[in-house]
């Protein structure tokens, strides 16, 4: 599986996610300038964490009319698998690729640490090796990760099953006291309608390696490796019943 | 036109504009005295410090570059090359804490990525008032958002540091910033400008007026009129950063350079002095064709500027376009602005007309140097006198524990440190509040610790003998995670070198920090040295800082301070003399900082440290844990935190320093008796790791073992600790925390 | 010309910014401030004489960069 990982001025995160993918599950990958309109190829795309354009305007703001995106927005559309992750995750938002807006922390500070997730959905190319319900632990580090969408979007995210994973206790449990930034219904990890383009605040590729503290991230990436090519063409219309609701 | 007031404004001496006039043979122009006034300050000068700071050992085969370049090298095998250097960024963050931090970080990583290495980790080392102070709150709010916010954004991880409390930095808070990098040894590249016709290239941010006289600014001490130098404040601009860094590393990897250096203090002045002069050349540049981000700039203004995100580059005839072309791909321009010549002269224009010239050689190497007097100050008879005897003796030992625990300066830092990303760039295998900081070199099997120590209250009871506990705590720290320790880097922060009690303490800090590094033999790459930090005639502790930087073989071997497994035993490295001198306990319990700080034997010291990177490469320990700060007690605790609640039981001697009992248990308990370290071993490895100790000539003895919930500790046969293991944690992780829970924003 | 866009989040948005500065202000007192919205304020300097097209040029920027459309909500002055 060929693995493009999108490169803006200010991504941060590249070189953890293209590590993650050709080092420690032996894919191919490649960076995308986000200058350039050319996937090169990608089978799937990366948007990785980091500040692109500094995000000095909104998280995100900028990156959506970097020229890149037009070739990011067509592969979404063929079905194509494409996870953000952090400020990737943000890009998407702003590029109306998925739903939604980021406010600032509910604390107003920066988090990086540890946050416990419930997988909500496994029929997403990036949560199939999953199972329902499964805690995974993972990291985080952000400012601005408190999702919010109105009252009727939001009933439409959730009537659509497309929260993928929710802040929870260890034990799986959503409960404010361990939301680290005070998103509406506990949403870590959301997809769009169609299920192949997912963002996600936790950063699965941090969470790879023993010795870096953690494994859960793995079952990100094994989805995803282990799928075989257009598994969200295939996915539509296979959707799981929601394990629970939040 | 230029009077004794305008020498005054420049902060230049009547004895020193002597010596401008005999290097020039003329009266100096406003612009080159304004050149003169911040080559020649303290800050870029080391006028007070240099005669000491040249007895430091700067040596050894580890060594690939020591002091006087941008940043200090190391050997750390397989033809890389570790870069590092600590800075401080004390008076800007006074003045502006937010900004001040961030610039200082800022500088830190500009250092580093200027020598060619990619900078993977940060350190800081923070000081500040009381933290339920007024003013302490809002400074280290902002301080720690100015360091997350630069240092998050450029995506290089915060792994570790120290922040302390003490009244004494209240008027005048400490942030020393490290930064490391990476680079193979043959990318290593320097700040020299050479080769007569080669371009000098200005990139990066435009040129405002922000930040003139920064360093003269940097070089005197602070007063109701501080807050009126405002506007020299610089702000800094972490994506500009990030794309100067990427762009930099790029063009570095054509050859198409002789020499880049960042415009840090003194900006474009010191950059084009330094490079000429470690060329032995001459710079010409036009500053009319620096880029400039407000109108009607002067030439002074210009060459003063400490605009941030600026870069000074000299590139190879023939590669120009390579270079520009680079830099245009991260959407920076290169603009040329002059070139090096063969005359040793500083020369500026405007347009074409020369507006200064001065010899490079006058600006650096020929800059002021000062034997300043020293003597030793008077408060240290007084201050060094401790009689325990007279101090009420603690009745409960529990709840002493739970003070000191609860103590800000040893109280968990995570409400701190989680605002800082300290896992990105997925190296990190020593998360920050567990010992040193360590980082994998991906590619390898190594890995990097790294430590920043300093204990200014040991030093303002004893400069000489507390310079050379910073640095062995700060090897000991690194040798703890399993790593051997190679070189140094120090930050001295002192008062006014003009008065001879302050000149007096840092030269005995420099001497002790001179026989430590030979002693464990971690020779001083760099560092920095800021003085005048006084608030109203009042000077801070002195208080150098020491980060130590060592290698582990196998990155898998690292070590934390956490006990892994009940049933462990818990073997004390080292011995234990119940010092309370320059105590935590004092401070916390009887609200003194008196006496001798403990004793310190450098050979005991290096022979600790051999040992720990024997016991963990041959993975022999689970856990270590340095005893220092807070004594063996919080130390014992400190191993049982983060560990889903593995309590101790163990039992030691009681000191025999007063003639109270319960004196001599705390003694025990909370004095702070150096080269030790509290290590956590499998009962099947226990009988090799005493072997292991006796070998290498280091005390250790089992008393006790990891399990249960609680902490229990008997001293001389009685129990004297008995807590909930859970609570004691409560009280330590909660404690900063409990200060910004009900405040004002 | 020059246009003035300030942008704030929607009112049915929940400011944490605004809401920490009022819990502030409040304890410094002010109990007559009831409530603070944060937000941001852009200067736009207008290759344009004509209101109409500086008012439209504003409003398009506004809408399609300055401000999301999800969180936020914009107003405009012309001069």
């Amino acid at each position: 599986m060929r693995f493009g990982i999108v490169v803006f001025p200010g991504s941060n995160c590249d070189e953890d996610a293209l590590y993650a993918a050709r080092d420690v599950f032996g894919q191919d990958a490649e960076y995308l300038w986000h200058k350039d309109a050319d996937l090169k190829g990608a089978d799937v795309l990366i948007l990785p964490g980091g500040f692109a354009h500094g995000d000095y305007l909104r998280t995100g703001a900028m990156a959506r009319f970097s020229p890149i995106m037009a070739p990011v927005r067509a592969f979404a559309e063929r079905g194509g698998p494409v996870l953000g992750i952090c400020n990737g995750f943000q890009i998407l938002l702003e590029a109306g690729l998925l739903p939604g807006a980021m406010l600032r922390n509910r604390g107003l500070k920066y988090r990086c640490e540890h946050v416990y997730l419930r997988v909500e959905q496994t029929d997403t190319p990036f949560t199939s090796a999953a199972t329902a319900g499964q805690v995974l632990k993972m990291p985080i580090g952000h400012g601005e990760g408190n999702y919010f969408a109105p009252p009727e979007m939001l009933k439409t995210i959730e009537a659509n099953h497309q929260v993928v994973l929710r802040y929870t206790d260890p034990q799986g449990r959503v409960d404010e006291a361990w939301s680290p930034n005070g998103s509406v219904n506990a949403i870590a990890a959301l997809c769009n309608d169609a299920r192949n383009v997912v963002g996600m605040m936790p950063h699965p590729e941090r969470a790879c390696e023993a010795l870096l503290g953690g494994v859960d991230g793995r079952v990100i990436f094994d989805s995803i490796v282990r799928s075989p090519k257009g598994f969200a063409l295939q996915g539509i219309g296979r959707r799981l019943q929601p394990s629970q609701t939040a | 036109m230029i009077d004794a007031k305008v020498l005054e404004r420049h902060g230049v001496k009547p004895d020193e504009y002597e010596r401008i006039l005999a290097f020039m043979g003329r009266e100096p122009n406003l612009t080159e005295l304004g050149i003169f006034s911040v080559m020649w300050s303290e800050h870029c000068s080391y006028k007070s410090s240099r005669v000491h700071l040249r007895t430091l050992p700067t040596e050894g085969p580890q060594v690939l570059q020591g002091p006087g370049e941008n940043a200090g090298a190391v050997d750390i095998g397989e033809g890389l090359a570790a870069v590092f250097k600590i800075e401080s960024h004390n008076h800007p963050s006074f003045i502006e804490p937010y900004q001040g931090a961030a610039t200082g970080v800022g500088g830190i990583i500009r250092d580093i990525f200027t020598m060619g290495a990619r900078p993977i980790a940060l350190l800081n080392s923070l000081r500040f008032g009381a933290l339920d102070a007024p003013g302490t709150r809002r400074l280290l709010e902002n301080v720690v958002a100015g360091i997350a916010g630069y240092g998050n954004s450029i995506g290089i991880p915060t792994v570790g540091g120290e922040i302390v409390f003490e009244p004494t930095y209240a008027g005048n808070p400490l942030v020393n910033v490290f930064c490391l990098g990476i680079a193979k040894q043959s990318d290593i590249i320097k700040g020299v400008a050479s080769g007569v016709g080669n371009a000098v290239y200005y990139v990066g941010a435009k040129t405002g007026r922000d930040g003139i006289h920064g360093a003269t600014m940097a070089s005197a001490e602070f007063d109701d009129k501080s807050a009126e130098k405002r506007p020299a404040v610089q702000v800094g601009d972490p994506f500009m950063e990030k794309l100067l860094l990427e762009a930099c590393l790029e063009v570095m990897q054509t050859d198409a350079l002789i020499g880049i250096q960042d415009m840090g203090a003194a900006g474009l002045t010191c950059s084009t002095t330094e490079m000429g002069s470690r060329g032995g050349a001459g710079v010409e540049i036009d500053v009319s064709l620096v880029p400039q981000r407000e109108t009607g700039m002067t030439p002074y203004e210009i060459m003063l500027s400490e605009s941030q995100e600026r870069m000074l580059l000299v590139a190879k005839q023939g590669r120009e376009a390579e270079v520009e072309r680079i830099f245009e791909k991260w959407d920076l321009h290169a603009v040329r602005i002059g070139h090096v010549t063969d005359d040793g002269l500083l020369r500026v224009k405007e347009r074409g007309v020369v507006v200064a010239e001065i010899p490079n050689r006058a600006l650096t190497d020929e800059a002021p140097e000062y034997h300043r007097p020293m003597s030793e100050p008077e408060y240290l008879r007084e201050a060094r006198q401790l009689d325990l005897d007279t101090l009420a003796a603690p009745s409960d030992q529990n709840a002493t524990l739970l003070s000191i625990l609860g103590s800000p300066t040893i109280a968990s830092k995570k409400w701190i440190y989680r605002q800082y990303d300290h896992m990105v760039r997925t190296n990190t295998i020593n998360l920050p509040g567990l010992g040193a900081g360590v980082v994998r070199i991906k590619g390898t099997d190594r890995a990097l610790a790294m430590s920043v120590d300093g204990n200014g209250r040991y030093c303002y009871l004893d400069p000489r003998l507390g310079a050379m506990l910073a640095v062995a705590e700060a090897a000991r720290n690194v040798a703890c995670s399993g790593a051997r320790p190679l070189a140094a880097t120090n930050c001295l922060n002192f008062g006014n070198p003009e008065r001879p009690g302050i000149m007096w303490q840092f030269a005995k800090a420099v001497e002790g920090i001179g026989e430590a590094c030979r002693a464990l033999d971690v020779p001083i790459t760099g560092g920095n040295v800021s003085l005048y930090n006084e608030t109203d005639g009042k000077a801070i502790y002195p208080t150098p800082t020491i980060g130590v930087v060592g290698l582990l073989e196998h990155a898998d071997h690292v070590v934390s301070r956490r006990f892994q497994e009940s049933g462990d035993a818990i073997v004390l490295l080292g011995e234990g003399r119940g010092e309370l001198g320059g105590s935590e306990y004092l401070k916390v319990m009887h609200d003194l900082v008196r006496g001798v700080p403990p004793a310190l034997d450098l050979d005991a010291e290096r022979k600790l440290q051999a040992l720990l990177v024997t016991l963990a490469g041959e993975r022999l320990m689970r856990s270590a844990h340095d005893c220092s700060d807070g004594g063996l007690a919080v130390t014992v605790a400190e191993c049982c935190f983060d560990t889903n609640g593995i309590g101790a039981e163990l039992s030691i001697e009681g000191a025999g320093v007063s003639r109270e009992v319960t004196m001599n248990t705390a003694a025990a308990l909370f004095g702070e008796s150096a080269s030790r370290v509290i290590v956590s071993v499998v009962p099947e490895h226990v009988t090799t790791v005493l072997q292991r100790a006796a070998a290498a000539g280091v005390p250790a003895r089992v008393i006790g073992q990891t399990g249960g919930s609680r902490l229990r500790i008997a001293v001389a046969g009685e129990i004297v600790i008995d807590q909930s293991a859970d609570e004691a944690e409560r009280v330590w992780a909660t404690s900063i925390d409990k200060h910004f829970a009900h405040r004002v924003a | 010309m020059r246009a003035r866009v300030f942008v704030t989040l929607k009112k049915s948005v929940f400011d944490p910014q605004g809401r920490t500065i009022v819990d502030a202000l409040q304890s410094l007192g002010y109990q007559d401030v009831v409530d603070v919205r944060q937000g941001k304020y852009f200067e736009l300097d207008l290759a344009t004489t004509e209101r109409a097209h500086a008012e439209k040029l504003a409003a398009e920027v506004a809408d399609k960069v300055l401000a999301n459309p999800v969180i936020e909500s914009y107003r405009i002055e012309v001069d």
